[in-house]
C-alpha cells in the first residue's frame, strides 16, 4: 500500500461518522441513479418492443411521383401553370413483390409482409363494432411481427391457416362481440356481407391494436375489399431497429416510395418517454450532487481538522501532491465502497420495483412495473458520481495542498 | 560551558548549515512588521545550538526558515552547501526529507497512527529502505528513546513526554545533518524536558547531527554548545 493511500485510509477510519454520510449520501446517489434509470427505460424499451413486434420497424406505405414544377402553354406562349415545389403521394404499393424483392437486398434488412387494409363493419349476434382487416401471407407475417406470441387461443394459428374463412381478431374486439374461438360473426364492407369464424384471438396490450385490427389471408382480403392487385403497405422487420432511419431514408431514395421509420411514426410517445428521461436525469443529476457535497463538506472539514497533521507530512517532505493525493484518495475510497453498494442498492430496489403490481393496458399490456436491466445504468452512474465527486473533492484537496507549512506551525494558516 | 558565536570560518565539510543576512516580514500592509532584520548563522555537525530571547525577537521564525518551512524574503541558506533559498517547493520539500528533521514543541505526532507508524512515516515517503528495514530502524529509534514496549500505543495512548520521544525518533528517522526543535521541551514537566534534552544531544552527538533549538529554558541553554541570543530581529 502506497504511504499516501495508508494515511487516507486511517484518515478516513478516523472520521467514522462524517464519512459514513458521505458514503450513504454516493449509495444513494448511485443507486437512486440506476433505479430511475432502470424504470424509465424499461417502460420506453417495453413500447419499444411491443411496437417493433406489432408494427414492425420500417412501413413502405406510398409511391413517390415528383410534381411538375412549371408548364408551358405552348411554345413561344407566356403562358405557364406553376405548382409548388415538392412530391406527390400515390397511396399503396403497385407492385407489392417487386418492392419486397427489392428490400431484402438491404442488408439490414430481416423480413418483409404485404399488408393490404381496408375499413369494415365486423357484427356478432351481440353487436357491431368498426374494424380494420389486415389481409397477410401469414408466415411473412410471423416473420415481421411478433403475433405469434400473441396468440392467446390453443391451435389458433393452425385454424387460420387451415381456412380461408378464419380470422384473427384482438381480445378487446372479441370482448366487445362477445366472441370466442370457433364463433362464427359477419364482416361488412360497401354494404356486402361475409360470414366468417374467429380461428384466433390475439392480445398484443395495445390497445388500440386490439379493438380494431382484424387478420384475413390476403388472398381472402383481397376478394372481400375488391381490390386484386397492390397491397396497402409493407411492413418491414429489421436486424438492427435502431438504423431504421437510414435505412428509410436510403429506401425512400431507391425505392420511390415513402418509408417511414418506427422513430417518425411513434415520434409523438417517444417524445414523451424523452421528456421522463430528461425529467427523471434532473432528479438522478440532483441526487448526485448531494453526494459530492457531503463529500465536499466531509473533506473540507477533514482539512480544517488536520492542517497540522499537513504541516507534520510537508515537514517530513511529502510533497504538495501528495497532500491532494492523499485528499483525493479518500475521495476514491469512499467512491469505489459507494460504487459497489450503490449499485448493489440500485439492483435490489430495481428488483423490488419490479415485483410492484401495476396494470397497464392501453399503450402496451403488463401486469407489473417494468425495469430494465442495462449494465450501461451501473456505468453511467458510476461514472456521473465519479466525475462529480472527485471535482467536489479537488477543491478541498488542492486548499490542502496550497496550505503553508510554515504558517500552519505559526498557528496563521488560513 | 556555553559560549556566544558568531560567523566562523569552520571546515566547509563540517557545515550543516548556514545562513546569511536573512530578513522576513511578517503579516500585510500596516499590519507588517520586520521580524528578521538581517540575520547571519551556521551550524556544524555534532554541536548543539540554543537560540533564546523574549517572545517574539523572531526566533521560530528564523528556526523555519532554517527548515525549508517558509521562505525569506531576503538572504541567503544554505543547507549543506546546497543554496537552497531561491529554489522551488519541491526542492525544498525533497530537502526538508532527506537533510531535515524537525520537533514541534506541542507534539505533532499524528494521532491516528501509531508510534511506530509515525516514526516510519519519513522514512515511507523517502523510500530508502526496504519496509522490513524501515520498521527495524524504527523499532530501533523507538528503543533509543525508550519506548520499544509501546511502539503499538495509538498517539492518543502517549503521554505528553512519551509522544515527544516518539516525535525525537521520527525526527532521526531519515538519519537527517540537521535536527531543528521549536521549543521541544516547552510543553513538558521538568523530568520529561531533561529526558528529551537529553536524548536529543545524545543521539546528535552520536550520529554527528547538527541540532539547533529554540528555547526559553534557560537551564536547557546553558546545557548547549552554542547559546545564540536574539532581540528585535537580531543576533545580540
Amino acid at each position: 500500500m502506497s504511504p499516501n493511500l495508508r494515511i487516507a485510509f486511517r484518515f478516513l477510519t478516523a472520521k467514522k461518522r462524517a464519512m459514513l454520510m458521505s458514503l450513504a449520501c454516493t449509495v444513494l446517489g448511485v443507486g437512486l441513479f440506476v433505479v430511475t434509470q432502470a424504470t424509465t427505460s424499461g417502460f420506453e424499451q417495453f413500447f419499444i418492443r411491443t411496437m417493433l413486434g406489432t408494427s414492425g420497424a420500417l412501413r413502405i406505405e406510398d409511391k413517390i411521383q415528383d410534381t411538375m414544377r412549371s408548364m408551358e402553354a405552348a411554345s413561344g406562349s407566356d403562358f405557364q401553370i406553376r405548382q409548388n415545389e415538392g412530391v406527390k403521394y400515390i397511396e399503396g404499393v403497385e407492385e407489392p413483390q417487386a418492392i419486397m424483392e427489392a428490400v431484402r437486398q438491404f442488408a439490414n434488412v430481416n423480413a418483409a409482409s404485404a399488408v393490404l387494409r381496408g375499413n369494415v363493419q365486423l357484427s356478432s349476434s351481440f353487436k357491431t363494432e368498426p374494424a380494420q382487416v389486415f389481409g397477410i401471407v401469414l408466415a411473412d407475417h410471423l416473420r415481421v411481427s411478433d403475433l405469434e406470441r400473441k396468440i392467446t387461443t390453443p391451435r389458433g394459428l393452425e385454424r387460420f391457416q387451415d381456412s380461408p374463412s378464419g380470422a384473427m381478431i384482438g381480445r378487446v374486439l372479441a370482448d366487445r362481440l362477445q366472441l370466442s374461438a370457433g364463433d362464427p360473426f359477419v364482416i361488412i364492407v360497401r354494404g356486402e356481407s361475409r360470414r366468417y369464424r374467429v380461428a384466433a384471438i390475439y392480445e398484443t396490450g395495445v390497445r388500440d391494436i386490439d379493438k380494431t385490427n382484424v387478420y384475413l389471408d390476403l388472398v381472402e382480403a383481397r376478394s372481400l375489399l375488391k381490390k386484386p392487385t397492390g397491397v396497402t403497405l409493407i411492413q418491414i422487420s429489421l436486424k438492427d431497429p435502431n438504423r431504421a432511419r437510414e435505412d428509410a431514408m436510403h429506401m425512400t431514395e431507391v425505392l420511390r416510395h415513402s418509408v417511414k421509420p418506427w422513430q417518425e411514426r411513434e415520434k409523438e410517445w417517444l417524445e414523451v418517454f424523452r421528456a421522463l428521461r430528461i425529467s427523471t436525469a434532473i432528479t438522478v443529476t440532483v441526487f448526485t450532487l448531494i453526494a459530492s457535497l457531503a463529500m465536499f463538506n466531509t473533506l473540507a472539514m477533514i482539512v480544517i481538522e488536520k492542517t497540522k497533521d499537513i504541516a507534520i507530512l510537508r515537514s517530513m517532505g511529502y510533497e504538495r501532491n501528495d497532500i491532494t493525493q492523499i485528499f483525493l484518495w479518500q475521495a476514491a475510497i469512499v467512491l469505489a465502497i459507494g460504487a459497489v453498494l450503490g449499485a448493489l442498492f440500485g439492483a435490489g430496489v430495481t428488483w423490488a420495483v419490479s415485483q410492484v403490481p401495476m396494470r397497464i393496458n392501453t399503450l402496451f399490456k403488463t401486469e407489473t412495473f417494468i425495469v430494465s436491466w442495462d449494465a450501461s445504468h451501473y456505468v453511467q452512474a458510476i461514472v456521473t458520481a465519479l466525475i462529480m465527486v472527485m471535482i467536489a473533492s479537488l477543491i478541498p484537496a488542492r486548499r490542502a495542498a496550497r496550505l503553508e507549512p510554515g504558517d500552519i506551525v505559526r498557528g496563521t494558516a488560513q | 560551558m556555553p559560549v556566544s558565536a558568531t560567523i566562523s570560518a569552520a571546515p566547509i565539510a563540517d557545515l550543516a548549515l548556514r545562513c546569511v543576512n536573512l530578513h522576513r516580514h511578517l503579516g500585510h500592509d500596516e499590519g507588517r512588521v520586520h521580524v528578521l532584520k538581517g540575520v547571519s548563522f551556521e551550524a556544524r555537525r555534532g554541536q548543539v545550538y540554543a537560540i533564546v530571547g523574549p517572545s517574539g525577537c523572531g526566533k521560530s521564525t528564523l528556526l523555519y526558515l532554517l527548515g525549508l518551512l517558509d521562505q525569506p524574503d531576503e538572504g541567503e541558506i544554505e543547507i549543506n552547501g546546497r543554496l537552497m533559498s531561491n529554489t522551488d517547493d519541491a526542492a525544498r520539500t525533497a530537502a526538508r526529507g532527506e537533510h531535515i528533521g524537525f520537533v514541534f514543541q506541542f507534539h505533532f505526532l499524528m494521532l491516528e497512527f501509531t508510534a511506530l507508524e509515525n516514526v516510519m512515516m519519513p522514512m515511507r515517503k523517502l523510500g530508502r529502505l526496504s519496509p522490513a528495514a524501515m520498521e527495524e530502524r524504527a523499532r530501533s529509534l523507538l528503543d533509543s528513546v525508550g519506548l520499544g514496549d509501546k511502539a503499538h500505543r495509538l498517539g492518543t495512548h502517549l503521554s505528553g513526554g512519551e509522544q515527544q520521544r516518539v516525535a525525537v525518533a521520527r525526527a532521526l528517522a531519515n538519519q537527517p545533518t540537521i535536527l531543528l526543535a521549536d521549543e521541544p521541551t516547552g510543553n513538558l514537566d521538568v523530568k520529561n524536558s531533561g529526558i528529551v534534552f537529553d536524548l536529543l544531544t545524545r543521539l546528535a552527538k552520536d550520529h554527528g547531527q547538527a541540532v539547533v533549538l529554540v528555547t526559553h529554558n534557560p537551564e536547557i541553554a546553558q546545557r548547549c554548545d552554542v547559546t545564540r541570543p536574539m532581540r528585535d530581529g537580531v543576533f545580540v
